[in-house]
């Protein structure tokens, strides 16, 4: 197939043009997810002055590179932590951390959920691909039960994380699941989250096709995008302790904790402490 | 607010605590380990006092990431921790030189490896504060041997990390961080207070782009400057490079801005070093017992002076090879490990002079008289 180029894209003004072509492989969905990411800060009328992006390591680490903000590329599985230091600092921005499943869950899974605990007011992004796209395809904390990579060429023996469920469980005031197929549906999620406040979740299962699908008899992106389609069921509020990602089991999609009542976040406890004890 | 000028009678950790304050730090994140953790407990009280902010982390890496976050949103950031929390901020630690992050840590050394001996003392942690991420690149440690150098010595970590941004490291000591001693707190006007230095335009503006001085001037977030800050290798621009060429000239200025002020950042304080024919070299609580030495050696009539490594990185080769080639016959080397300085001192007198050592493996300082009884075998 030639390689075609196009001249100039919708959301050209978020991004660093002069970065692209982007590292990502054909058929990968991160770039779908950031296509959804920036149409949310579109709609939710986000200034990118007062918008801070901060990735790990990993392809998904990648992002912040590309979006035309403040943003930070930094060590691997410490987004969060970083995160919450600026967040603190300066209360007054949008702060997003955009990774991977393995960044995120994996080796910084401690982080993930002691920030959800604290409720730091931070928005995470987590593609999910299954697996370490970019060391080869190597198994991780998300990797289903059963499939094959690099590290487990007999079949993945652990059982998975079930993200929502885990998140919920450490306070997370908004969670939600989706997939790069679902882009209209991720949009708004993603606009959703960044009108509320405190820490909000949203995994989004993405196809690598480069190093998981095929070896996971999905060598082509779109078969697994017909996976998505064909597996999973979108039911909002479904009990997170329900949508375990199982091989043979429905995908479930949808949003599953939107708490209403405002939950204080961490910076507004250590700010009105700060006010408190303030002697200066 | 900040200690009023005056004269206190504190602890290492406090002092260091209150140092922080006064340089203008408004945000720490800690994890406890002894012997470090009355630095927290200190600031967790202090810094909401004078409108800071205190976090205690899940571990040690959040709480360097945490302040390495913080300080990119422009407040003066530190940390204190402990030989096994030091060993786990290593990588944060690189990402910080790579980033040219200015943020300060203090690493009150205890006897290791591993658990090793928590509430007594070491000096173990000399060769990792510079080795201990990978990769080539450089940073500053300093180390206090009184409560009065823990306050002093805190204040200028942050006006080092500001200027250079560069990561700081207050190298103490256990026997420090417990001693109570008196502390003069100077008139708010006797100290000096170094920030970091801002883009003068946002026009044209890049974010890696050095003065002569070799360092750029660091852009606040939030204010429109779109910068991107990566631990991959990166341009002027910010940008990842993979490209030998470009990580050349990068690492190069990264070493450089600190090799080239060498000069300006060290700090070596000399005891009777006039007409020593005999240097011991300390640094740390070990001061404290060469000084004594250097008294039962002038006594016995040996002409015996002492070198107090103030600075420790960037190492004042220079300093020693001078002394090496001007008449000191012979450096004695006290610390508390199995030889870290007296490598770097063996290195640096290129073979003008003798170098031994008195080590302890951690737990007792060298005594006075230890170090004598090196000495007299010397002479």
């Amino acid at each position: 197939m030639p390689v075609k180029y196009v001249e100039s894209h919708i959301w050209d003004k978020y991004l660093r043009t002069d970065r692209l072509p982007h590292i990502w492989c054909p058929g990968c969905g991160i770039g779908s997810v950031l296509s959804a990411f920036l149409q949310a800060v579109e709609k939710a009328n986000i200034d990118p002055k007062k918008l801070v992006v901060v990735s790990g390591i990993g392809c998904t680490g990648r992002v912040a590179g590309y979006i035309k903000v403040d943003s930070f590329h930094t060590t691997h599985g410490r987004p969060i932590p970083f995160a919450m230091g600026l967040k603190l600092a300066r209360p007054d921005l949008h702060v997003v951390v955009f990774s991977g499943d393995g960044d995120l869950v994996t080796i910084g899974g401690n982080h993930l959920i002691h920030a959800a605990r604290r409720n730091v007011d931070i928005l995470v992004i987590c593609v999910n691909n299954f697996n370490y796209g970019m060391t080869g395809g190597q198994v991780g904390a998300t990797t289903p039960e059963g499939a094959y990579t690099t590290t487990t060429p007999y079949g993945n023996p652990e059982r998975p994380f079930n993200l929502p469920y885990l998140l919920a469980a450490a306070g997370a005031v908004y969670v939600a699941r989706w997939t790069s197929l679902h882009v209209r549906r991720l949009a708004w999620s993603i606009t959703e989250a960044f009108q509320k406040k405190g820490f909000r979740f949203i995994e989004v299962l993405s196809p690598c096709p480069t190093a998981y699908g095929r070896r996971n008899r999905m060598p082509d992106a779109l078969e697994m995008l017909k996976f998505f389609r064909d597996n999973c069921e979108i039911r909002d509020f479904a009990d997170p302790k329900e949508v375990d990602i199982v091989p043979g089991k429905k995908i479930i999609l949808g949003k599953f904790v939107d708490i209403a009542e405002e939950k204080k976040t961490f910076e507004e406890k250590i700010y009105e402490l700060i006010n408190k004890y303030r002697k200066v | 607010m900040s200690l009023p000028a005056g004269i206190y009678f504190m602890s290492g950790n406090d002092a260091v605590a209150e140092g922080a304050i006064i340089a203008g730090c408004r945000f720490f994140a800690g994890y406890p380990i002894t012997p470090s953790s009355e630095i927290a407990e200190r600031l967790s009280r202090r810094l909401p006092e004078v409108g800071g902010i205190f976090i205690q982390g899940e571990d040690e890496i959040a709480s360097i990431m945490a302040i390495i976050g913080a300080s990119w949103g422009g407040l003066k950031a530190m940390t204190a921790t402990s030989g096994p929390g030091f060993s786990l901020m290593q990588e944060s630690i690189g990402f910080a030189a790579m980033t040219e992050t200015p943020v300060v840590i203090v690493n009150v050394q205890r006897a290791g490896p591993s658990t090793g001996m928590p509430t007594y003392v070491g000096q173990g942690d000399v060769m990792q504060a510079k080795w201990g991420s990978h990769g080539p690149y450089e940073i500053i440690a300093i180390s206090p041997s009184s409560v009065q150098e823990c306050f002093d010595f805190t204040i200028r970590a942050f006006n080092l990390a500001e200027k250079y941004r560069v990561p700081v490291i207050v190298l103490m000591d256990e026997r420090l961080s417990h001693l109570y001693e008196k502390v003069r707190v100077p008139p708010q006007d006797e100290i000096i207070i170094i920030n970091r230095k801002k883009p003068k335009s946002k026009e044209e503006f890049l974010p890696f782009m050095p003065d002569d001085d070799l360092i750029p001037p660091m852009p606040p977030v939030g204010e429109g400057y779109f910068f991107h800050v990566t631990g991959l290798t990166h341009d002027e621009k910010g940008y990842p490079k993979m490209d030998p060429n470009v990580q050349e000239k990068l690492i190069r200025r990264l070493c450089d801005k600190i090799r080239k002020h060498a000069d300006e950042i060290i700090d070596i304080e000399m005891h009777m070093m006039d007409d020593a024919k005999i240097a011991i070299v300390a640094f740390g609580s070990v001061v404290r017992s060469a000084m004594r030495t250097i008294k039962i050696a002038r006594k016995n009539g040996a002409k015996v002076g002492l070198i107090n490594l103030k600075t420790i990185w960037p190492f004042p080769e220079k300093q020693i090879y001078e002394l090496a080639s001007n008449g000191v016959e012979h450096f004695v080397v006290a610390e508390v490990n199995y030889g870290q300085v007296f490598l770097e001192v063996q290195r640096a007198v290129r073979g003008e002079a003798e170098v031994h050592g008195v080590f302890k493996m951690g737990g007792a300082l060298p005594s006075p008289l230890e170090i004598w009884s090196t000495i007299n075998k010397v002479m």
